[in-house]
């Protein structure tokens, strides 16, 4: 490499690594732990925290419900496909591609791939409405009213993810399933009975559990991430953007680091 | 009255504000001014308690507000009404909703009670008419009406306003520093507005302090301004030719009246 090349991959380079290298990790999880302690404090008016939680609910969860309906029928149908077309031996019965369906969706595909596009809908929609409420200087009015506004706009936005997300899995790993069942037979791949014949071949409780356990985990990262990023907004538009754009990628990252943890933990 | 107490704040190396001390009357129109920079938004940032102080102390009537525990200053805190540079409305509420919204989380009474509150307050600020729409429906003056509703709707013993004139026309300028001036005498209020609008100071200014780089430069009212021989002050306040020969018109007219005529004798 030319000298004169050097001296412009090694700066930027350098330029590029600079944001990485100042990221700081331990001032960002502190902040985040202080911002998770700062809620829990007796609601101003009992009826206007349930008021903001009803409201977070109806977005999170009916807001969501549309784009959850469509990928879980999909996901199912898709999983049904290739699944069928990697198991060709005439030696495993057709009902096993139900069974491996019902078990991949309820394990993985509902939980985790209908979390990380909630990371990407919900996540957004909450980063960009508190940094919007930051920089247009609404969370200063309220805390001037004596309002304790990580209480009052943070909490009600977790607690509504804890109830919701959990749901919209639930709905997901239902759909899923009869996702897949309408796509095997309309492919001509098994018969319903075969596929209802495999649903209930070897069914394991725990596998709920998991997937339930899984959903609330995911469900706090969703709704508590974007939140910290989205209240802790400093400038303008653009700010707005870069915090929800970061808010996404730091849900999605933390949604599948905690799934090889749960998966290695609990299962 | 609202007192600062050798006030000190910095961010890292940069000292904003080295040691400032005030006193705001009550029942008096009291203005902050200086140049861009001067350090009048993180004075006001302090008063209110947005920003802590890093030495001195704000008293309010008496009582320490830098030293209070967080129950203390949600006390005080609801007897602060403020109005934001850029309003700070909530978005998805109407003028109606925005208005009612501090009675709705602090305020005691029916719901009959509460929107007659809201309805005296629109139609002191003469926006009977909008209490259905919503911000984004309405102009900026508009705004800082509804702003200013927002702020007096809970009667407040102290009235913050950051920049209550930017972006307006002289006449609007001029309706929102009348309706502030007279919701002072009205109600007794303490009132600080931060300002560069000249108007408002040879118009409102009962009492101004002049922050020039973090300090308070001078102080007097806005009949004293027009004699003052501070240049900084006057270099500032009479920028223009315009300006200048304004103010020897108003030299001249408070020269006819004899108490000033021998005030300034004095002087």
């Amino acid at each position: 490499m030319s000298r004169r090349l050097q001296g412009y991959v090694v700066p930027t380079i350098f330029r590029y690594l600079w944001p990485v290298m100042e990221f700081r990790f331990f001032h960002h999880f502190g902040s985040y732990l202080l911002m998770l302690k700062g809620m829990f404090s007796r609601p101003e008016n009992m009826k206007m925290f349930w008021r903001e939680f009803m409201r977070q609910c109806v977005d999170i969860g009916i807001g969501s419900f549309g784009i959850v309906f469509i990928i879980s029928l999909f996901m199912g149908g898709v999983t049904t496909l290739q699944i069928a077309y990697q198991l060709v031996s005439p030696l495993i019965p057709k009902s096993t591609i139900a069974q491996v369906v019902r078990d991949t969706i309820i394990l993985e595909f509902a939980p985790t791939l209908t979390c990380i596009v909630l990371a990407g809908v919900v996540g957004s929609k909450i980063a960009s409405e508190l940094g919007n409420m930051r920089v247009s200087e609404q969370i200063d009015a309220q805390e001037i009213m004596g309002i304790n506004t990580k209480g009052y706009l943070i909490l009600p936005k977790i607690l509504a993810a804890l109830i919701m997300i959990p749901c919209l899995i639930s709905i997901a790993g239902f759909l899923g399933i009869w996702g897949g069942e309408k796509a095997g037979e309309l492919g001509g791949i098994l018969s319903s009975e075969q596929y209802w014949q495999g649903l209930r071949q070897e069914f394991k409780a725990y596998n709920i559990f998991f997937a339930l356990f899984k959903s609330f985990v995911f469900a706090f990262i969703i709704a508590s991430v974007p939140s910290y990023y989205g209240y802790n907004v400093e400038g303008g538009a653009l700010e707005i953007g870069k915090a929800s754009t970061s808010a996404v990628v730091v849900t999605c990252v933390l949604i599948l680091f905690m799934d090889y943890l749960l998966a290695a933990l609990l299962l | 009255m609202i007192e600062l107490v050798n006030i000190k704040k910095g961010f890292g190396d940069k000292i904003i504000l080295p040691d400032v001390s005030a006193v705001m009357e009550t029942g008096k129109v009291n203005l902050i001014i200086g140049t861009s920079g001067s350090g009048k938004t993180v004075m006001m940032k302090c008063m209110v308690g947005l920003m802590p102080v890093d030495a001195g102390k704000v008293v309010y009537d008496g009582k320490d507000f830098t030293n209070m525990n967080e129950h203390e200053k949600k006390e005080i805190r609801q007897q602060i009404g403020m109005l934001f540079q850029g309003s700070a409305l909530f978005d998805s509420m109407t003028v109606e909703q925005n208005v009612m919204f501090p009675l709705d989380m602090f305020g005691k009474g029916t719901l009959r009670e509460k929107k007659t509150r809201v309805m005296e307050c629109l139609e002191r600020v003469n926006l009977k008419e909008a209490a259905k729409k919503f911000p984004a429906e309405i102009s900026g003056g508009m705004k800082k009406r509804v702003g200013i509703a927002r702020a007096i709707v809970l009667n407040p013993k102290y009235l913050f306003c950051d920049e209550p004139n930017s972006g307006l026309d002289p006449q609007t300028s001029l309706l929102i520093d009348k309706l502030i001036k007279e919701l002072t005498l009205e109600y007794n209020i303490t009132t600080v507005i931060n300002t560069h609008d000249m108007n408002t100071v040879m118009e409102s200014g009962d009492h101004i302090v002049y922050m020039y780089q973090g300090r308070k430069q001078w102080e007097g009212s806005n009949k004293d301004i027009v004699f003052s021989k501070d240049e900084k002050l006057n270099d500032f306040i009479f920028a223009s030719e315009f300006l200048r020969d304004a103010k020897e018109m108003r030299q001249m007219e408070m020269f006819q009246d004899q108490n000033w005529r021998n005030r300034i004798k004095k002087d």
